[in-house]
């Protein structure tokens, strides 16, 4: 029987359902698993997203195409290939796509972690024949600790500097990260700040329905803001850039799972790294591949060829699947433009910040 | 443990000086005297012996994380450095964390997991490995694991460490950097006597801290009348002091260890030379009246027995260019100038080279071996120039004659502690250089961790790309994370951690030295390679060519001692 899903020049294909799934080009019919870049491209004919992430992904397409939605577990049947969508806890909306055609049911992960994040649907294991995974933190250096391990570290980093007088500034990025790390420190510190590409998509969780704490805009001609008390969220293209001056003294950090290595923490010079991801770490990957009960693993953009050949060895039919979604693994990269995603928007948002 | 590890974390998180003091300072006044002394071990890099080889724990790693052995090295290979490798893959510590290791001192932590494995066989030491795993928490292990395979550097120079020990101590800076000079006893006595304001009896035998130049920026016309300066030859040699004090001669290395094992003629001549005298040079390799460069000294530093036939083959001299101590007398303070001519009265030989070197010049009254043994204390003479266009003659022929370069010294300048800029400075020779091709990328080490920053470029012959030198730096941070970009997106094939790029990226190379080599696939060996520029507009069609690189060799003179310096340019497994 012909796989359901076959990589092509513009993405993913399914050619029984006749759609594609993230796909790199323009095409008539995308189901999208998120919304971050490398993921959710604009100029689509027609979009297909999981109901909480709809206007997360609008922010991001834009208005010219129309975008369908379906509840998480709502089964909708294109071209006679049945389709739902399941939580995949990376960002507001993230979900997995279920293809099920013929007897058989593929699960595209898209991207994902296993951790609590209040601002999303937990992930959900959902069963299936083959499974398409990430593999973007898949070393076993790469271990997280439990998110409220991680907050408190921020926290006590934000404390002190507020002590002496320093803004912190926490770069994360603008989608995801940046409202997780909002909803999950302590706002009685300070006041929180949002850099511009930050404070739209706080826009859109808020309008999806998400709880966060207050979080001030920097105002246009701003010469002096965040008084050496405020935590500024802004995303990791601002690193080094004058956008910072007018936060008086700084305290710079870093949240991102590459953050693990001393290597990178000292290459990029942070004065402070917090290791958060919103991806599955290690472990998790291999628990999320164990609860597919998935009788064959497709393995994407990260440690392909190491977690395939680990697979293998422990008698999984396993191979790689090769697509653009990231290409490998790079910190520098991936410190760069966002944890593992390339995200151009970031840097479209730094001069919305500066007018 | 948990003292030492905050200290190594805090020096690792910071790259300013005054901070690295500070955090330097609060360690030494909290920590006990025979932790504190363990730490100026650790810090100034001294030489231990690896309790565990890497291999034995690479593998008891691998089984205590359940996975198998190549994935270890894999995560090796993205990491970068073994010791955070093998902490990040354990199990997490379980709840008996902060006991044991975490609550005991450096020194005894050092005593009881690492030195005392050293006897031991495989399987105690196995034990007391994963025991200390279960009990630290990955930034402690690192720490632990760089004790235990014996490599702690933090980039903290021993300058830093004797800054922040002056501090505590209240002595002079320059008092305890000479202090620090020698080899370091780690107990806490030794560490009271360090810390005491008393002059202590060790002082005997101690050098004075090296004077070390920095490499010229500005044209040389600039730095004033040339005769305010002295110029001598840059010799391609080892640093080192002698110290002849009573009874005594000891030779002593810029990395400040004993070095009178490895030349023992060196010490033996040094009898010749008047109690009370310490002498800055270096030493050289001199055979057959031409200088064996580098390397071949090399081959003779770091041993504790020299056999009979390496004497022979590489035998040294002393190359004195400063008088540090006359009489027993401290004369750093003195003029260069008048700091000279004293040493040339102490070693009155001048050392030429080209044709007629050192072997040709007859013996001398200052060095009393047999009639026929040659000497092994001269003095490197001055170059003299009329003008800096003249000094700049005698500096472009400086390759013909085994040199780097000249060195410029101010005449009225004192002898300075560590490198400080103004009155030393390295004349180096423009180096040579060749476009050449990118052909395979490792990932690096440390700050370079997971970043692919060694580089193996080739030039062309028959119509083949071959690989000639493997350079590791000169790229800017923002290049090499580009290029990083290009060889993951380039590559063909890989070894482990070796890339087999496609050849499409040109590199301007440059090189002290180029010589033929067997050793070296493609027949020659460059000397300190570094590339100096990305040539972005260039293709790899208009790289350079092994022939040109063979001119190289004809125009200049064939040195085969220098051929072991030079970069292995890897070949692919």
């Amino acid at each position: 029987m012909a796989d359901l899903l076959t990589v092509t020049d513009a993405g993913l294909y399914c050619a029984q359902g006749d759609f594609y799934i993230d796909p790199w080009r323009r095409v008539p019919r995308a189901i999208i698993t998120h919304a971050h870049a490398d993921h959710a491209r604009s100029g689509c004919g027609r979009y297909l997203c999981a109901a909480p992430g709809t206007l997360v992904l609008r922010s991001r397409v834009g208005n010219a195409s129309p975008i369908d939605s379906l509840r998480h577990g709502e089964t909708l049947s294109i071209n006679g290939v049945e389709v739902s969508l399941h939580p995949a806890g990376h960002v507001l909306g993230s979900a997995q796509v279920r293809l099920s055609h013929g007897g058989t049911t593929w699960v595209v992960t898209g991207d994902y972690k296993l951790e609590a994040d209040p601002t999303c649907a937990p992930f959900e294991p959902v069963e299936c024949d083959v499974f398409v995974t990430e593999s973007t933190f898949g070393l076993p250096v790469y271990r997280w600790q439990d998110p409220a391990t991680i907050a408190a570290e921020i926290n006590a980093w934000w404390r002190a500097n507020r002590d002496a007088g320093r803004t912190s500034v926490l770069l994360a990025y603008a989608l995801g990260k940046a409202q997780r790390l909002a909803a999950a420190v302590d706002p009685s510190i300070g006041p929180i700040i949002g850099h511009g590409a930050v404070m739209k998509m706080v826009e859109a969780y808020r309008a999806s329905g998400v709880r966060l704490p207050p979080i001030d805009r920097v105002p246009p001609r701003t010469r002096r803001m965040g008084g050496g008390r405020a935590l500024v969220i802004a995303p990791p293209s601002v690193a080094g850039s004058s956008w910072l001056r007018i936060f008086g003294e700084t305290s710079v950090a870093m949240a991102s799972g590459w953050m693990t290595l001393r290597g990178v923490r000292r290459r990029r010079g942070f004065d402070k790294g917090f290791v958060v991801s919103d991806h599955a770490d290690f472990p998790g990957l291999l628990t999320a591949i164990a609860a597919s009960r998935a009788r064959r693993v497709l393995v994407t953009h990260g440690f392909t060829d190491t977690l395939a050949r680990l697979l293998q060895e422990r008698g999984v039919d396993a191979a790689v699947l090769p697509t653009r979604f990231t290409g490998e693994a790079a910190p520098d990269a991936a410190v760069t433009d966002g944890d593992g995603d390339h995200d151009q928007s970031e840097q479209d948002g730094l001069p919305e910040a500066e007018e | 443990m948990k003292r030492f590890t905050d200290l190594y974390w805090r020096l690792d998180a910071t790259t300013g000086t005054n901070e690295k003091v500070d955090a330097l300072r609060e360690y030494f006044a909290a920590a006990p005297p025979e932790d504190a002394a363990c730490a100026i071990e650790v810090l100034s890099g001294g030489r231990q012996l690896r309790a565990v080889s890497t291999a034995l724990l690479r593998e008891w790693a691998a089984e205590a994380a359940g996975i198998p052995l190549w994935l270890v090295e894999e995560c090796y290979a993205h990491v970068g450095d073994l010791a955070e490798t093998l902490a990040l893959v354990l199990p997490h510590a379980g709840t008996d964390a902060g006991a044991d290791g975490v609550g005991m001192g450096l020194a005894e932590c050092m005593r009881t997991t690492i030195v005392e494995l050293r006897g031991v066989d495989d399987d105690r030491k196995r034990a007391t490995v994963e025991h200390v795993w279960r009990r630290l928490a990955p930034r402690e292990r690192i720490v632990w694991h760089k004790l235990l395979t014996g490599g702690c550097r933090v980039g903290v120079s021993r300058t830093l460490v004797a800054r922040a020990l002056a501090e505590v101590a209240g002595v002079d800076p320059a008092v305890m950097a000479h202090r620090l000079m020698g080899e370091p006893q780690a107990d806490a006595d030794s560490y009271r006597n360090l810390m005491t304001s008393e002059p202590t009896a060790a002082d005997a035998r101690r050098p004075y801290p090296f004077f070390l130049a920095s490499a010229v920026e500005c044209e040389p016309s600039d730095l004033g009348p040339v005769t305010d300066w002295i110029a001598e030859w840059k010799w391609d040699g080892m640093r080192a002091q002698l110290v002849r004090r009573g009874a005594d001669a000891t030779l002593w290395s810029r990395g400040e260890e004993l070095a009178n094992e490895s030349f023992p003629e060196i010490v033996a001549a040094a009898a010749a030379i008047p109690a009370g005298t310490v002498l800055d040079g270096e030493l050289l390799a001199v055979r057959d009246s031409s200088l064996l460069g580098f390397a071949a000294v090399s081959k003779r530093s770091g041993r504790r027995r020299v056999p009979k036939k390496l004497l022979e083959e590489v035998p040294c001299v002393f190359i004195a260019y400063d008088l540090l101590e006359v009489d027993g007398i401290d004369i750093r303070g003195l003029p260069l100038s008048e700091r000279r001519t004293r040493l040339e009265s102490i070693v009155p030989l001048p050392f030429t080279v080209g044709a007629g070197s050192a072997a040709t010049v007859s013996v001398g009254d200052a060095v009393t071996e047999t009639a026929t043994a040659p000497p092994r204390f001269l003095h490197s003479p001055c170059v003299v120039g009329e003008s800096w266009e003249a000094l700049a003659t005698a500096r472009s022929m400086s390759r013909d004659r085994g040199v780097e370069g000249l060195m410029l010294k101010r005449r009225s300048s004192p002898y300075g502690v560590g490198r400080v800029r103004g009155d030393w400075w390295k004349w180096k020779i423009e180096p040579l250089e060749i476009d050449a091709v990118l052909l395979y990328a490792q990932a690096g080490h440390g700050r370079r961790a997971g970043l692919h920053s060694d580089y193996t470029l080739g030039v062309w012959h028959d119509g083949r790309l071959v690989p000639v030198a493997k350079a590791y730096s000169g790229l800017a941070d923002t290049e090499i994370v580009e290029l990083d970009r290009i060889v993951r997106a380039t590559t063909l094939e890989r070894h482990g951690p070796v890339r087999v790029v496609q050849p499409t990226q040109v590199f301007q190379l440059a090189f002290e030295g180029i010589s033929r080599s067997t050793r070296h696939k493609a027949g020659v060996a460059v000397r300190f390679p570094r590339i100096v520029r990305w040539r972005r507009e260039k293709t790899p069609p208009e790289a350079g060519t092994l022939a040109e690189l063979l001119r190289m060799i004809d125009l200049g003179k064939v040195d085969l001692g220098k051929v072991d310096a030079a970069a292995d340019p890897e070949t692919v497994p």
